[in-house]
């Protein structure tokens, strides 16, 4: 089975989020960088099926020079290579097609993206490469088993969730489910000092259209004060979220 | 010209996040000066979705869309959008609709913005305001071609009503052999899902272990909510995954969302801040979610969540 995990790097999540100049561009200054949270475990299960099922298991992220470290770090967890396509994509359109191009060549059983990156929350990047190399394509996805070529995989759907049979080619847009947090891998030394031999191949960004630009941010206004109800008066509460707030 | 939304429903019936597309496609309709089609799969009541002012309903009722498949679901709105003629393409954010968008997207060649909170800025160029950062920011995106497609965010927009005659049509579109199905479907029908909940009661690490969430259950059940809860809760196996909000969890648009024992960390109010109205019981006053609520008690919730039920059960006898 060859698998390619999609990373993205993305802000930590306990990051501040500014913008700069003139508010057109997010400002990186003093921001950490990680593994997109829903991508590390789609990571960690690749793992399982390169140590149960004797996968290979590539990754790839669509950036500039920048985001290295994160893929070493994808290395240093136990991926076999690396693809970097430089360029700094401007929608998740753009990602796809750069992912297409490379999927195509690698002609991969199982693609593993995450069901969405927590910057720019485009929630598009699986579904449209699933479309465009002609995938099969299983959005929040929270558990994959491969026996014998019977592929069985989990989705979450609102308000509980659905068992689907498919078949490769397929991509899965993945979260948490797919693997538990506890099973997520912190790189040792040995798998840091590993990691720096293996291949980190940079690839040329092909050409294309650009769908949609995002170039003008805004932070959300500053919240008013809250009220607050003492403990022993919750009729007031009840008064506040019915008269007031008309919530109830 | 049209504008075309999919109009989901649930056992033949619209959803609500329909008649929101459909308020807002009428709305954006108004200012392109042109109409607005629904594409429906099986609605019992097609007509009803007129209301909100859709002027044609297109009704699929092909056998092999009884379950949802994301590819042939796809296949039909892109079908519809071509057949209507359709510039503007809405979606909602159902976990169906976020499936299906990157599919139909890539038919359609169409540009596509997720997560969107209000009416067009501009229509030309056309630009909408959507959220980034997981709620801590909006992003202002244009979308460029002659066909975009949007995904609404649940309750940006809310329902209006302006009621106009729609003529319905059966469409029939042609569905491709799929290579994937579904094979098991697990869900509770009984409950409120957090997708659909206009309240959400909410609970963490405050309530000591999993035998405590009774008067969680029977608090959301007085007040018609859907259960959830933050991430250890879930990691720690006492909640389903599925009740996980937050930043890697589900993403919470309610009316009303009642955080109880959450200290209120920055990756559990990315997730949750869309919603309108905040209330955190919480018994430490410095906990930092009661910088982004809108009511606050300092309690212990084994004391406010019980006293609350009864107030609420004596409130809504009174009220209804
Ligand atoms: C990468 C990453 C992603 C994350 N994503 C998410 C996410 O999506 N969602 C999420 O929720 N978290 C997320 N977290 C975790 C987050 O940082 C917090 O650890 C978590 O939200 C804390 O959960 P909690 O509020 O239930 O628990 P705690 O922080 O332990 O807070 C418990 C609260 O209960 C109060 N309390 C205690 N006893 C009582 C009582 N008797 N009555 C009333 N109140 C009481 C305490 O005062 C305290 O404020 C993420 C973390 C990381 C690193």
């Amino acid at each position: 089975m060859k698998i390619l995990v999609c990373i993205s790097h993305v802000p930590d999540t306990t990051s501040k989020i500014n913008f700069k100049d003139n508010d057109t561009q997010f400002d990186t200054n003093g921001v950490q960088f990680i593994i997109n949270p829903n991508d590390e475990f789609g990571l960690t299960r690749a793992m399982w099926f390169k140590e149960q099922q004797s996968a290979t298991v590539d990754v790839i992220t669509v950036g500039d020079v920048s985001v290295e470290p994160t893929l070493r770090k994808a290395l240093a967890i136990g991926a076999d290579k690396a693809f970097r396509v430089d360029m700094n994509p401007k929608d998740g359109f753009e990602v796809a097609k750069q992912l297409a191009t490379i999927a195509q060549e690698e002609a991969y059983d199982l693609i593993i993206a995450g069901r969405e990156s927590i910057d720019y929350n485009g929630g598009m990047v699986p579904g449209m490469l699933a479309e465009l190399i002609g995938a099969n394509f299983v959005n929040n996805c929270i558990k994959l088993t491969v026996e014998d070529n019977q592929i069985s995989a989990e989705r979450e759907i609102d308000g509980g969730k659905e068992i689907l049979s498919t078949s490769f080619p397929l991509v899965i847009g993945g979260q948490k489910g797919l693997v538990e947090e506890s099973d997520l891998r912190i790189p040792n030394m040995r798998g840091i000092m590993m990691a720096r031999q293996k291949p980190l191949e940079v690839k040329e960004a092909i050409q294309t259209e650009v769908k949609t630009t995002t170039n003008k941010f805004e932070k959300p206004a500053p919240k008013g004060a809250i009220t607050m109800v003492d403990k022993d008066n919750l009729d007031e509460l009840i008064k506040l979220l019915h008269n007031e707030a008309k919530v109830i | 010209m049209s504008i075309l939304i999919y109009a989901e429903t649930q056992n033949g019936s619209f959803s609500k996040s329909a008649f929101e597309l459909a308020s807002y496609a009428r709305a954006l309709a108004n200012e392109m000066d042109t109409s607005v089609t629904a594409v429906a799969v099986k609605p019992t009541d097609p007509k009803a979705i007129e209301l909100y002012g859709v002027n044609k309903v297109l009704q699929v009722n092909n056998p092999s869309l009884t379950t949802f498949n994301a590819k042939s679901y796809a296949e039909v709105i892109s079908q519809a959008a071509q057949a209507s003629n359709s510039s503007v393409v809405l979606l909602s954010t159902s976990a169906d609709s976020k499936f299906l968008a990157p599919l139909l997207a890539i038919k359609l060649k169409a540009s596509y913005a997720s997560n969107v909170v209000a009416l067009p800025m501009s229509l030309d160029p056309f630009v909408v305001k959507r959220t980034v950062f997981t709620n801590k920011a909006y992003g202002m995106t244009e979308l460029s071609g002659d066909r975009r497609l949007i995904s609404l965010s649940k309750n940006a927009f809310g329902l209006v009503e302006q009621a106009v005659s729609a003529e319905v049509e059966v469409f029939e579109p042609s569905i491709s052999e799929s290579t994937q199905s579904v094979t098991g479907v697990d869900k509770a029908s009984d409950k409120v899902t957090i997708a659909d909940a206009e309240v959400v009661v909410s609970a963490g690490r405050g309530l000591k272990g999993p035998e405590n969430w009774g008067m969680i259950e029977t608090l959301a059940e007085v007040l018609g909510a859907a259960t959830a809860c933050s991430k250890p809760v879930s990691d720690m196996g006492w909640r389903s995954h599925g009740e996980h909000v937050g930043q890697t969890g589900k993403p919470v648009a309610a009316n009303l969302y009642i955080a109880i024992g959450i200290s209120g960390a920055i990756q559990h109010l990315a997730g949750i801040n869309s919603s309108k109205v905040k209330v955190v019981i919480n018994t430490d006053p410095e906990a930092p979610f009661f910088k982004a609520a809108d009511y606050g008690v300092v309690g212990d919730a084994f004391e406010v969540v019980p006293a609350l039920i009864e107030k609420l059960k004596v409130f809504k006898s009174q009220n209804s």
